[in-house]
């Protein structure tokens, strides 16, 4: 028979922390910025199909890093939640405070009670009527909760892209501008020697959150992905 | 057990809403209402009834119009109510029958598009669409034998064939292609008169709009269920085109041009009918 050692709850936590840490500082960043004409949601992903930023509800959009199934799981349950919560209730009830405080009690439930916690980190954005009514959530895997109001950086470099952001945001940029700034912090740092390296646009994930999509598309759903010619012609 | 887990993890993933609240919220679903089991057929609920629809192809897409009217026995219970709806980009529906049910379910029908979409990434077909809102009204057909029947007419742009198509359905769900035009409803009968003479290949999307708020004159003229164009409380039929670039609904100063020209020929032409 094994025997069964005394592990105590502060390092049994500790343990499960690292263990989640690294599995998403393994992964490619993903950055969420609020601007003028809506949010941008743009990640370094070189896979055309399996996305990390996906469309949850009319004005809300979901972005993750770290394991694929475990996020995508969870983008589904909130896909679930949304459309039953707007179904029986209405579509204005729908919102992404409701949505973090769901995935905030999910992901709370299996950092602590499951055998694994999930190896994931998301951006919950809700797009407004004005920037300063843009919410911004972001959800760590042991099911804490932060709300921004400009910004969300997540995955392996989120350190180094985040300050490269922090300096060049500002409440007025526009989308063109808002992409530009995430792909220059998501570009790795060139070398003394190098040239400065790009990201093509093949290795990029782009969706916005319009802000004025009623008038602009005639669409209450704000989520527009932006497929590879229009991402080059955002970033000439 | 291994193979019990991945049995169990597909049987899950669906990326049907309707059948996502069968499972966990089957009290949401329209159709899981029950009546009283005691409830005869003999005295039939008073309830709305909306009427007329009429549907049809024009050079590059699919109309579909339906009058304003909903009716409760020999009273007018709405005049305002709007029966066709935008299903998704590419597609609409018009509904006929009791329209709480109708509405409900159009509800859900456009809940579960959109659904689908989410979680694939990427649009139903258009015969995927077709057959989805077949089941819907299978599944209300308990219902509909109770005398709470609802009947859909829906059309949409097939973007793989670059087509627009008309489906029309049963009370049990069958569902049936319809090539050039279709109606359903209490006026159906004369709105389907009017179109055989009035319609034909390759109108125009303008044309095809005047025919279709003709031919509902012509329902409304002889069924009292169905509602004409009202010229003191601006009230004119909802029209939706389909095409290539997707729906649009027609804009009432549009539809009101359109009403007050039939009016004014008619009232030239001075005729009996």
């Amino acid at each position: 028979m094994t025997q069964q050692f005394y592990v105590s709850p502060e390092q049994l936590m500790k343990d499960r922390a690292d263990f989640a840490r690294k599995g998403i500082a393994r992964g490619r960043s993903v950055v969420v910025i609020s601007g003028q004409d809506g949010i941008a949601l743009v990640a370094e992903n070189p896979s055309p199909s399996l996305h990390k930023v996906g469309e949850i509800y009319d004005k809300i959009a979901f972005a993750a890093v770290g394991k694929y199934n475990e996020f995508e799981s969870l983008r589904q349950a909130g896909v679930r939640y949304a459309d039953v919560r707007g179904y029986s209730y209405d579509r204005e009830d729908v919102t992404a405070r409701g949505l973090a405080s769901v995935y905030a009690q999910s992901l709370g439930a299996v950092f602590t009670a499951e055998q694994k916690p999930f190896e994931v980190e998301l951006a919950v954005a809700e797009v407004g009527p004005t920037q300063a009514e843009d919410h911004l959530y972001r959800l760590t895997f042991d099911g804490s909760i932060a709300d921004e109001h400009s910004f969300v950086v997540m995955g392996g470099q989120a350190d180094k892209v985040s300050s490269v952001i922090g300096q060049g945001w500002r409440s007025s940029l526009s989308l063109a501008e808002a992409v530009r700034l995430a792909v220059s912090g998501l570009v790795p740092p060139a070398e003394a020697d190098e040239q400065p390296k790009t990201l093509p646009p093949g290795a990029l994930e782009v969706a916005v959150l319009d802000r004025d999509s009623e008038a602009g598309r005639g669409s209450r759903r704000a989520f527009r992905r932006l497929n590879d010619a229009e991402i080059t012609a955002l970033l000439a | 057990m291994l193979e019990s887990t991945a049995n169990q993890v597909a049987a899950n993933a669906t990326s049907s809403f309707t059948e996502h609240l069968q499972r966990d919220r089957p009290e949401l679903l329209p159709y899981n209402r029950s009546l009283q089991a005691g409830a005869s057929p003999a005295a039939p609920l008073q309830v709305p009834h909306a009427t007329t629809i009429v549907a049809m192809a024009y050079d590059g897409g699919v109309l579909m119009a339906g009058d304003r009217r909903a009716t409760m026995g020999n009273v007018i219970a709405s005049r305002h109510i709007e029966k066709v709806f935008p299903a998704d980009r590419y597609s609409v529906l018009g509904i006929a029958g009791t329209a709480g049910i109708a509405i409900d379910l159009t509800r859900l029908f456009q809940v579960e598009l959109e659904h689908y979409e989410k979680i694939e990434g990427t649009l139903l077909s258009l015969e995927g669409k077709a057959n989805r809102l077949g089941a819907m009204i299978r599944g209300n057909l308990p219902l509909a034998l109770q005398g709470l029947a609802v009947v859909p007419l829906f059309a949409g742009f097939d973007t793989s064939a670059g087509v627009g198509r008309l489906f029309s359905y049963d009370v049990t769900g069958g569902r049936y292609e319809e090539h050039e035009h279709h109606t359903v409803g209490s006026g159906s009968v004369f709105a389907r008169g009017a179109l055989k003479k009035l319609w034909r290949p390759n109108l125009a999307a303008a044309e095809a709009i005047a025919v279709a708020v003709e031919s509902l004159y012509d329902a409304a003229d002889d069924d009292s269920a169905t509602g004409g164009p009202d010229t003191v409380r601006k009230l004119w039929p909802i029209v939706y085109t389909v095409d290539s670039s997707g729906a649009r609904r027609v804009p009432e100063n549009e539809l009101a041009a359109v009403s007050r020209n039939i009016i004014e020929a008619r009232t030239i032409a001075g005729r009996e009918a």
